[in-house]
């Protein structure tokens, strides 16, 4: 027999209306206003780490493809280039392949623009929204090269690429395992930090390497180029990922023929650009700092749930 | 057979992995929101019953692996060799010590068990969770002792030792749990 009843109990209904309400209430309070954008979109991103969902067919679509948003920071760029001031935007968002007990293909996140604010504003407004849906608590941040050596010992900017992968190996079996920096950083961000982390309660991370900055300016920290982005872990449980966002439009094209190069040497589809965020960011993007918060993730830590598919309605498996 | 990619990997599933049948038995799917996706998979190497974790680039795959598990009914040992008959087809199989393990302790003529079959072959043998067994050896019964708590061993018709009660006697039928090894009840013939 079908299984057709949700995979979510009435409790878990009740606390994500709740978390909803709070999240609105807490942006009203700051004058910041909601805006809606398409979810269906002409252009797609160039991350090579994340992959979009494709529509095509049906008479609006044509011959050509939309592109699911993986979220919605190219149209919110449009319109804080065009003098909205402080927006949030409360959106599904999808990336194909991603599924598990912190993962859906279709999630809800919860993103918003400040300009004026650099990242520690930020990083602070973050921390009060937080406090707000999970109750007070403290917090604390630490940049990426800190973190890494606080936490395991190990410098991701100086330490030589195979002294990263000794310790890869060291910590877990990953087999004849070939990639650049970054995945050797990532492997040991996702297995060896993030343990640390889970015990550090709420705790932001910032200034990453430029090879991960994406849409973040870079500056220059003790004799290191360093992107302003960051991410918050609650728990060991990543919630949100910010920036002080890149303005240059040269610059950001050059990061986006980048990225597709990069997409390339791994074998994927090349993407191509979205001139439109292009052309703002020529027009003028207010100096500003955004950031992306996983809402069904924020309504994990505040029910204690384990498993996201028990706070959705219908997981994709149920959908 | 086909091959798996991380994203098909799921619990019980059977793949090739280092030359070895594997049954996967948790699939965890890892990824910074930034950064590149991870599976973290951990698999129980069928031939040796070792558990293993590996962590595979998301998209990489693994070759399905040739891995059945039937109930079959156990017939006879001759010696080298334990004999097993699927019960639809009457195919008889021959499994040897290293896939019968310690599982002929618990292996009685006509009863059924789980057998895994790997490229047709028995790999491993699973005992019923509760078999009936008769005592051949144990130390004469102490009468009306039925409610204290001492337990003496005993031993089966298929070499195997349990502690029973004091009460139960040379010759009588007890069930016992495979899985613990631990005497349950006695069995009236």
């Amino acid at each position: 027999m079908t299984d057709w009843r949700p995979g979510a109990g009435q409790d878990a209904l009740q606390a994500r209306a709740a978390l909803l309400a709070a999240i609105r209430a807490f942006f009203a309070g700051r004058g910041v206003l909601e805006v809606e954008t398409p979810l269906l979109c002409s252009r797609g991103i160039t991350d090579p780490a994340i992959e979009p969902l494709l529509v095509s067919g049906g008479l609006s679509v044509g011959a050509g493809t939309r592109y699911l948003q993986t979220s919605p920071e190219y149209a919110m760029k449009r319109l804080l280039a065009s003098g909205s001031g402080s927006i949030y935007q409360i959106c599904k968002a999808f990336r194909d392949g991603e599924a598990g007990s912190r993962h859906n293909p279709e999630f809800t996140l919860l993103e918003w623009y400040r300009p004026g604010m650099d990242q520690h504003q930020l990083m602070a407004e973050v921390a009060a929204l937080v406090c707000t849906c999970l109750g007070e608590r403290p917090w604390q941040a630490l940049s990426y090269r800190d973190l890494f050596r606080e936490s395991i010992g190990v410098d991701p900017f100086a330490d030589s690429l195979a002294s990263l992968q000794q310790r890869v190996h060291e910590t877990v079996d990953v087999g004849a395992l070939n990639g650049d920096r970054d995945l050797w950083l990532d492997l040991l961000l996702t297995h060896a930090v993030e343990p640390w982390l889970a015990r550090q309660g709420l705790c932001f991370v910032y200034d990453y390497p430029p090879s991960q900055a994406a849409l973040a300016r870079l500056v220059e920290r003790d004799g290191h180029a360093v992107g302003e982005r960051f991410e918050l872990y609650v728990d060991g449980i990543e919630l949100a990922n910010g920036y002080h966002e890149l303005g240059d439009a040269a610059e950001q094209r050059a990061r986006f023929e980048d990225d597709n190069r990069r997409r390339e040497a791994r074998g994927l589809l090349q993407r191509p650009l979205d001139e439109a965020l292009l052309a703002a960011l020529a027009a003028g993007l207010p100096d500003c700092s955004g950031v992306a918060l996983g809402v069904d993730r924020l309504l994990l830590l505040a029910t204690g749930e384990t498993d996201i598919r028990h706070l959705l309605a219908f997981s994709w498996e149920r959908s | 057979m086909a091959n798996f990619s991380t994203n098909e990997f799921k619990p019980g599933l059977k793949v090739m992995f280092e030359g070895d049948p594997c049954s996967i038995l948790e699939n965890e799917f890892v990824k910074p929101g930034k950064g590149q996706a991870f599976n973290r998979v951990r698999l129980r190497n069928l031939r040796s019953g070792r558990v293993w974790e590996r962590t595979f680039k998301s998209g990489e795959s693994l070759e399905g692996a040739d891995v059945v598990d039937r109930t079959m009914q156990y017939l006879y040992n001759d010696g080298e060799f334990w004999y097993f008959m699927e019960p639809d087809t009457f195919e008889q199989h021959q499994a040897d010590a290293k896939a019968v393990g310690d599982a002929y302790l618990w292996l009685k003529d006509q009863d059924n068990c789980e057998v895994t079959l790997y490229n047709g072959s028995p790999l491993a043998v699973a005992p019923a969770n509760f078999v009936e067994l008769e005592i051949v050896e144990t130390d004469p019964g102490l009468k009306g002792d039925t409610a204290q708590g001492g337990t003496k061993p005993a031993k089966l018709s298929t070499g195997a030792v349990v502690k029973v009660p004091l009460f139960v006697t040379t010759g009588e039928v007890v069930r016992v749990d495979t899985r613990t090894g631990e005497y349950q009840n006695r069995v009236s013939k």
